[in-house]
C-alpha cells in the first residue's frame, strides 16, 4: 500500500514540478498575505512578537486551502480521480499519496512565508529553527491529512470553493492554534520557551496521529458516493 | 487471476439525497456479450455504470462479480474493470507514455516501453505525439489515449460511458469494431450511448432505462432501425 | 416514538415551570452576583445539552457513514439542528452573564470559548447539509465526525492556552452544595427532557419527509401521477 501511495505522491509532485503552477501561485499568495499584514499592523517590537505567529499560521491556512483546492481540481479536469479510485490499489494509498503531495506543497508555502515574515516584521522566527521546522511540518501534515479527505469529497460539488474552508477551518482550529502557541513559545523574549514549545509540538503530533487514524478508518466510506 | 465471466446485478437502488436515480434494477451480464444501456439523460445509466464500476455505493441491492464459478470482490474486481468515459482519465501534464507507465505501475503490469508501444500502436496514436504532454493532443488523439489506457490492463469487464461523443463517423465505427473484437475475445462489454448507429448490429443484449427503472430488456442483435424503434417506445 | 414525544413535552413543560419557580424562590442568592447569577442555571444546563448534542451528532454520523442507513442520518441531523439552537442559547446567555459579571459583552472564558468553537462546527454542519447538493449527507457526516474527534483537542487548547486572560470563573458545578445543587441538577434534567423532545420531533419530521418521498416514487412508478 505504501508503495502505491508513494507512486501516486510522486506522480503529483512530478506534475507539479513540471508546471510549477500551484507552487508559484500558492507561494506568491502567501507572500502577499504577509505583505498585507505588514501594513495592517504597526511594526513595534512587542506587538510583532505577539502577532507574528498568528500571521504565519493564517497565511499558511489561506494559501494552503487555495493550493489544496487547486491540487484536487487537477484530478477533476479529466476525471482522473475516478481512475485512481478504480485502480486495484488500496484506496487508502490514493488518500496517503495525495496527502503526502499536499504536505510538500504546503511546506513550500511555509518555507516562503516564514523568512518573509521574519524579514518584513523583524520577527525572530529563527531563534530556535529545528523545533520551528518540526512544528511547521506537523502543522502542514495535519492540514494535508484532513484537507485531502474533504477535498476529495468535494470534487464534484458545485460550491466546493467556499465549502472547503467552511468545513476545514472549524476542524483544524486546534491544529492552527497549537501551531501558533508553539511558534509563540519559540520566539519568546528573552529566549525560546522550549518546554512550552515542545508541549504544543507534542499536541500537534497527537492531533496528526488521531486525524490520520480516523481518516484511514473512514476514508472509503466518505469518499465513495 | 481468472477473468470475470458473469456480473449479477440484483435490485439495485440509488438515492442521491432526495433524488432517486435508480429504483430496483436487475440485470445479468455475461462474458462474450455486448450490452447496450440506453435511455434519456437522467434515466440512471451513468449511475448504474458507476455502481457496476465500484465507484458508487448502492443505496439498496448489490452487484456480484463471478469468475470461473467463484465470486470475486474488492480490489480483484477493480483489476478486471476497464473504463472509457467522456473524460480521458489521463493527466494533461504527462505524456501518453508517462500516463500509461503510471497505469501499468498501479496495476502491477509490465511497464516497459515496448509493451506500452504495442498498445499505442493498436489504437493508432502518432509516434511523435507519444512523448508530448497530453494536453497538446487533439480530441481524437485524446480518445485514442483513453482507449489505450482502458486496453492496457486487459480488462474482462469493459464499461463505456458515451464513448462515441466527439468522434467523427469513421472514428465511431472504428471504435465500434474494436469493441466487437473485445467482445469476441470474451470480455463483458457494457456501452452507455446515444449513438445507436455505432452499436447497431453489434449488440447481444439491450437494456433501456427510464426514470431509474428497467423499461425494456432483451438479448439479441438489433439493427439501427430496430434500436431506434425500441428507444422511442420504451425510453419515454 | 410517536407516543414518547407528548409525554416528554409535558414533562419538560412541567419541569420548566417547577424549576423556574425554584430558581427564583428556592435557590439562594450567590454572594457576588446576587440576582444576575441566576442565569447560570439556564446557561450551564444548555451548555451540557450542547455537548450531548455534539456527541449525538458525531456518533450518529459515524454510524451513518459505516452503515449508510438513513435512520441514523436523521438523528445526526436532528442533533445538529438542536445543537445549533442550544448553542445559540449558551452563547447569548453567556454574553448576558458576562455583561452582568464583568461589564463586557463577551469574554474568552474557557467554557464559553469551547462552546463557541463547537457551535461553529455544528453551524457548518447545517450549512453543508443545506447547500452542498447531492453529497450533503456524506460531507456533513464527515465534518461531524472530525469535529467531534477534535473536542478533546479543543478542550486542551482552551485549557492550557494562555492567549486569553481567564475571567475569574465561579468554580466548578461539581462543588455546588445544598439548594443550589438541587435546583441546578433539576434544571439540567428539565432541559434534557426539552432537548429530547426537540430531537425526537425533528427525527420524526425527517422520517416523515422520507416516507412521503418514497411513497411518491412508488406512485410515479405505478403511473399514478402523470
Amino acid at each position: 500500500m505504501l508503495r502505491h501511495a508513494a507512486r501516486i505522491a510522486w506522480k503529483d509532485l512530478r506534475i507539479e514540478l513540471r508546471s510549477r503552477e500551484i507552487v508559484y501561485t500558492m507561494a506568491f499568495f502567501g507572500g502577499l498575505i504577509v505583505v498585507v499584514y505588514s501594513f495592517a499592523f504597526p511594526v513595534k517590537p512587542d506587538l510583532v512578537r505577539a502577532a507574528a505567529p498568528g500571521m504565519l499560521w493564517v497565511a499558511i491556512a489561506f494559501a494552503g486551502t487555495i493550493g489544496l483546492g487547486r491540487a484536487f481540481d487537477r484530478e477533476r479536469e479529466n476525471d482522473t480521480m475516478r481512475a485512481l479510485l478504480l485502480a486495484p490499489v488500496p484506496r487508502l494509498s490514493v488518500f496517503l499519496g495525495k496527502a503526502l503531495a499536499i504536505t510538500a506543497l504546503v511546506m513550500a508555502v511555509a518555507a516562503v512565508c516564514t523568512p518573509l515574515l521574519a524579514l518584513f516584521l523583524e520577527a525572530p522566527l529563527f531563534a530556535a529553527p529545528l523545533p520551528l521546522v518540526l512544528a511547521l511540518a506537523l502543522g502542514c501534515l495535519g492540514f494535508a491529512i484532513v484537507g485531502s479527505v474533504f477535498a476529495a469529497m468535494l470534487l464534484k460539488v458545485r460550491s466546493r470553493d467556499v465549502l472547503l474552508p467552511i468545513i476545514l477551518y472549524p476542524i483544524l482550529i486546534p491544529l492552527f492554534v497549537a501551531g501558533v502557541y508553539a511558534t509563540e513559545a519559540l520566539i519568546a523574549a528573552p529566549g525560546p520557551a522550549l518546554d512550552k514549545a515542545w508541549y504544543w509540538i507534542g499536541f500537534l503530533g497527537i492531533y496528526d496521529a488521531s486525524a490520520l487514524v480516523l481518516s484511514l478508518w473512514i476514508y472509503e466510506s466518505l469518499v465513495i458516493e | 487471476m481468472p477473468a470475470l465471466d458473469r456480473v449479477h446485478i440484483d435490485k439495485l437502488t440509488k438515492r442521491y439525497g432526495t433524488e432517486r436515480a435508480l429504483g430496483g434494477v436487475s440485470l445479468e451480464l455475461t462474458a462474450g456479450a455486448m450490452c447496450a444501456l440506453l435511455g434519456h439523460n437522467g434515466a440512471g445509466k451513468s449511475t448504474l455504470l458507476g455502481i457496476v464500476s465500484t465507484l458508487v455505493r448502492p443505496t439498496g441491492g448489490n452487484v456480484r462479480y463471478h469468475a470461473a464459478g467463484r465470486e470475486v470482490t474488492g480490489a480483484d474486481v477493480r483489476r478486471e474493470i476497464g473504463l472509457l468515459a467522456h473524460a480521458s482519465l489521463c493527466y494533461g501534464e504527462l505524456s501518453a507514455r508517462e500516463n500509461l507507465e503510471l497505469v501499468a505501475g498501479l496495476y502491477d503490469l509490465d511497464a516497459s516501453a515496448s509493451s506500452i508501444d504495442v498498445v499505442l500502436d493498436r489504437v493508432g496514436l502518432d509516434l511523435k505525439a507519444r512523448d508530448r504532454e497530453a494536453r497538446t493532443y487533439s480530441r481524437g488523439m485524446l480518445q485514442r489515449l483513453a482507449l489505450a489506457r482502458a486496453l492496457l490492463t486487459r480488462p474482462s469487464l469493459l464499461l463505456l460511458d458515451e464513448p462515441f461523443t466527439g468522434l467523427d463517423r469513421g472514428g465511431a465505427l472504428a471504435l465500434g469494431a474494436e469493441l466487437g473484437a473485445l467482445r469476441d475475445a470474451g470480455a463483458i462489454v457494457v456501452v452507455v450511448t446515444h449513438d445507436l448507429e455505432a452499436i447497431a448490429g453489434r449488440t447481444d443484449h439491450v437494456a433501456i432505462l427510464r426514470r431509474g427503472q428497467l423499461a425494456f430488456e432483451e438479448r439479441g442483435s438489433y439493427s439501427y432501425d430496430q434500436l431506434k424503434d425500441l428507444y422511442h417506445r420504451y425510453a419515454n | 416514538m410517536n407516543k414518547a414525544i407528548p409525554v416528554l413535552a409535558v414533562l419538560a413543560a412541567a419541569g420548566l415551570a417547577a424549576t423556574s419557580y425554584a430558581v427564583f424562590t428556592y435557590a439562594p442568592f450567590e454572594p457576588v452576583l446576587l440576582f444576575n447569577q441566576k442565569i447560570f442555571y439556564f446557561h450551564v444546563a444548555h451548555a451540557f445539552m450542547l455537548f450531548v448534542a455534539v456527541g449525538v451528532c458525531g456518533l450518529c454520523s459515524l454510524v451513518y457513514l459505516k452503515k449508510r442507513s438513513p435512520r441514523w442520518d436523521d438523528v445526526a441531523l436532528a442533533g445538529a439542528e438542536v445543537a445549533v439552537l442550544f448553542g445559540a442559547a449558551v452563547l447569548i446567555s453567556g454574553s448576558i452573564w458576562a455583561e452582568a459579571a464583568w461589564d463586557k459583552w463577551w469574554v474568552w472564558e474557557k467554557r464559553l470559548t469551547m462552546s463557541l468553537l463547537l457551535w461553529l462546527v455544528l453551524v457548518g454542519y447545517v450549512l453543508v447539509r443545506r447547500f452542498a447538493g447531492a453529497s450533503a449527507e456524506r460531507l456533513a457526516a464527515g465534518l461531524a465526525v472530525f469535529g467531534t474527534l477534535g473536542v478533546p483537542f479543543v478542550y486542551t487548547m482552551v485549557d492550557k492556552g494562555d492567549h486569553h486572560p481567564q475571567a475569574g470563573r465561579d468554580g466548578n458545578v461539581m462543588t455546588l452544595t445544598g439548594p443550589m445543587k438541587i435546583v441546578f441538577w433539576a434544571c439540567v434534567l428539565t432541559f434534557l427532557l426539552w432537548f429530547l423532545t426537540l430531537v425526537l420531533m425533528r427525527v420524526q419530521s425527517a422520517r416523515a419527509e422520507r416516507e412521503i418521498r418514497e411513497l411518491r416514487e412508488q406512485g410515479l412508478d405505478a403511473g399514478l401521477f402523470t
